[in-house]
């Protein structure tokens, strides 16, 4: 959980961002990030991310409702509490459609949903670094990791060469913490905290 | 240049100047400046509404339905009219945010957010009416299936009005994350453009740390997605049971198999039409022509027409089948109780034929579908006769039962009734005010992706190309190609 040396480089357009990240790539630099304000369509694969596999659970989810719904109503009504409707018959398949197909949809979607805030780590009152203000306005943020060889003179110049409008270097944590928004509060870095008093 | 353009024949989404900038901006403005008197005018006279609401239904809690002027026949009024009324209004925003996401039409993003913020204040409005219909509304859990000392007794899953909880309750879940989701992000643009204290506080929270990481936006563009896929048939399966608490029993004018895909068409031709009557008033308060255009306007207003020709088409199939299937009480039902004008209850059947059928048609000129002045009338118009229609299906069907005895029984609301009615009234519109004034009412990540294809400005830039003939460019591009 130790603070990270990032390069930061802005864009203003989608379309030196690409061509940016295909340079910055084919360089050697280890992208960590790219912060945009909306979805740009092609930025996962030029980043080189896998396919979300966000759809599958989803299936799975789904799956686990239909189960859920047609095991609990088959139960109650040819087990735990069979009743008599006109003597028509206690498995009423057609009848149970509706609900099982309600409850499928609903597991699909809140698991969905559940899923998708974990694995993106987004839930109220966390507090994330951000590395810049404008990431969620008009700004494409690319955000580049510093590791012990990089020189970061030279990452900063070669950024410049690939059309990024303002480029600064920043100590930043990649972790989430809580907190909210109204104080600039930090995470305390146990590792620095650790050096200092040595 | 980016070969995929949009033609200019097509109409920009957004007119006017912008860059993703202005966009915030323009978006932005209205949560983050003062409201205007008309805001708090508006705001006080629905939480006005709301109270009248709130007095009404705890005088039916405290003395019993028997305030309300049901009578021996006519067991379902006023209430479950309203209920029907609601849950069709409430189809439009799932209906825009998701079917239009599945069919890729650019137009739903000016339109989406506010419309969902409408169809789930609509839903909330709906569940009111079965809920304090019981009555004794403190049992109201007992629809939940949980093991309980009763038995365990369960509800029954055959009956329709069960399927109906599990629907709109569904329903209101679904259509509540798909909104917030597609929230997050413009909450996180909100948060970092804060000034206050308070509001760094609570756009914080609601923005749940969202930071636009390329791999979130994957993840989330997905879950919209598959949640639009999930919504479709369930937005479809909603009317659809609602029509089978109808459709299921064996009075006469309800027991056709019809009701399901009439419903549903007439959910979304009165939804559209809400969605029309708001976007009108709100792009003129907030300025924001250039994101809700008359494009817009006119795309739904296509939709009014459509739908409400689909449910005049089922009106006539109805009548038919009431004179051919030759039942007795069939076509006392349609033809007595319904079609004839000087039947007690005739002028509900002709105030809803006129409103729905026939006042939608004016929308097959191009001219009044580009009207905003005809659009909010038509749009009233047709909401007051999908209100006709709905009064019809069930006090029509009710009044006059088999014994003649009850025939007598004229049904008319008491002041509780349409006291409550109100009260609903009150209660969505006090939660769009505080929408309009605290969330960003237009989906401002969705805009700006549409922004280079579909803004006004950037399809100007491909006027020149368009005017090459198609073998230059064709060859030209080729050329790019194997370059």
């Amino acid at each position: 959980m130790a603070k990270r040396t990032f390069v930061v480089g802005c864009f203003d357009d989608e379309e030196i961002l690409f061509l940016a990240i295909k340079k910055v790539r084919s360089a050697g630099y280890k992208i960590h990030d790219v912060y945009t304000p909306f979805a740009v369509h092609g930025l996962d694969k030029a980043l080189g991310l896998r396919e979300t596999r966000l759809h599958t659970a989803g299936f799975i989810y789904g799956i686990t409702g239909t189960a859920t719904a047609l095991a609990f109503i088959s139960w109650i009504f040819t087990s735990d509490w069979p009743l008599n409707i006109g003597g028509k018959p206690h498995f009423a398949l057609p009848a149970w459609i509706p609900i099982i197909f309600e409850i499928t949809v609903l597991f699909a979607a809140v698991g969905m949903v559940l899923t998708f805030c974990y694995l993106c780590q987004l839930a109220p009152f966390l507090k994330k670094h951000h590395f810049h203000s404008r990431a969620t306005d008009d700004l494409f943020v690319m955000v580049i990791e510093c590791i012990a060889k990089t020189k970061i003179s030279e990452l900063k110049n070669f950024m410049g060469n690939t059309g990024a409008i303002q480029i600064d270097v920043q100590h930043a944590e990649t972790k989430w913490w809580l907190g909210t928004y109204s104080k600039e509060q930090q995470l305390v870095d146990e590792t620095e905290v650790l050096l200092s008093e040595e | 240049m980016n070969i995929s353009y949009e033609s200019q024949l097509r109409e920009p989404l957004v007119n006017g100047t912008k860059d993703y900038h202005q966009v915030t901006e323009d978006i932005c403005k209205h949560i983050e400046a003062k409201p205007g008197k008309l805001w708090y005018v508006g705001f006080f006279s629905a939480v006005v509404l709301l109270l009248i609401g709130v007095v009404s239904v705890s005088m039916e809690v405290i003395y019993g339905v028997g305030q309300w002027n049901l009578n021996k026949t006519v067991g379902w009024g006023w209430d479950i009219t309203n209920f029907v009324w609601w849950v069709g209004i409430g189809h439009a925003g799932t209906l825009i945010s998701a079917i239009l996401l599945l069919f890729r039409q650019g137009w739903r993003t000016g339109v989406n957010r506010a419309a969902e913020a409408m169809t789930i204040f609509a839903v909330m409005c709906a569940g009111q009416f079965p809920i304090w219909h019981m009555g004794r509304v403190w049992m109201a859990f007992f629809v939940m299936p949980y093991p309980n000392t009763r038995g365990s007794l369960w509800p029954n899953f055959n009956s329709p009005l069960l399927w109906d909880v599990f629907a709109i309750s569904t329903y209101f879940t679904v259509s509540l994350l798909f909104w917030y989701a597609g929230l997050i992000p413009d909450f996180g643009t909100v948060r970092d453009r804060a000034k206050t204290k308070l509001r760094k506080l609570f756009y914080g929270i609601a923005a749940f740390g969202w930071t636009g990481s390329t791999k979130h936006w994957q993840r989330h563009e997905a879950l919209s997605l598959v949640l639009a896929g999930l919504a479709t048939p369930l937005v479809l399966s909603v009317h659809t049971i609602v029509s089978f608490d109808f459709a299921t029993s064996v009075i006469p004018g309800w027991h056709t198999t019809i009701f399901p895909p009439y419903f549903v068409a007439g959910a979304v031709f009165s939804g559209f039409a809400m969605v029309q009557t708001l976007m009108i008033v709100l792009r003129k308060v907030y300025n924001l022509e250039e994101y809700i255009t008359m494009g817009h306007i006119e795309a739904m207003n296509k939709v009014i027409v459509l739908t409400g020709s689909i449910v005049g088409c089922a009106y006539l199939t109805e009548l038919f089948t009431a004179w051919y299937g030759q039942n007795k009480y069939e076509g006392y039902t349609f033809w007595y109780s319904r079609a004839n004008l000087f039947s007690p209850y005739g002028w509900s059947y002709w105030g809803m034929m006129t409103c729905n059928v026939l006042s939608p048609q004016v929308f097959w000129f191009r001219k009044l579908r580009r009207s905003l002045f005809v659009t909010l009338l038509i749009s009233v118009v047709v909401n007051t006769g999908m209100w006709f229609e709905r009064f019809v299906i069930i006090v029509t069907s009710l009044y006059r039962d088999y014994l003649p005895s009850s025939w007598t029984t004229y049904y008319s609301p008491s002041i509780f009734e349409i006291g409550f009615y109100a009260g609903t009234f009150g209660l969505s519109f006090t939660c769009f005010f505080l929408f309009s004034r605290y969330f960003p009412v237009i989906a401002i990540a969705e805009v700006k992706h549409i922004l280079k294809i579909s803004g006004k400005n950037y399809k100007e830039k491909v006027e020149d190309i368009e005017a090459e003939p198609i073998e230059k460019f064709a060859h030209e591009y080729a050329h790019k190609k194997t370059a």
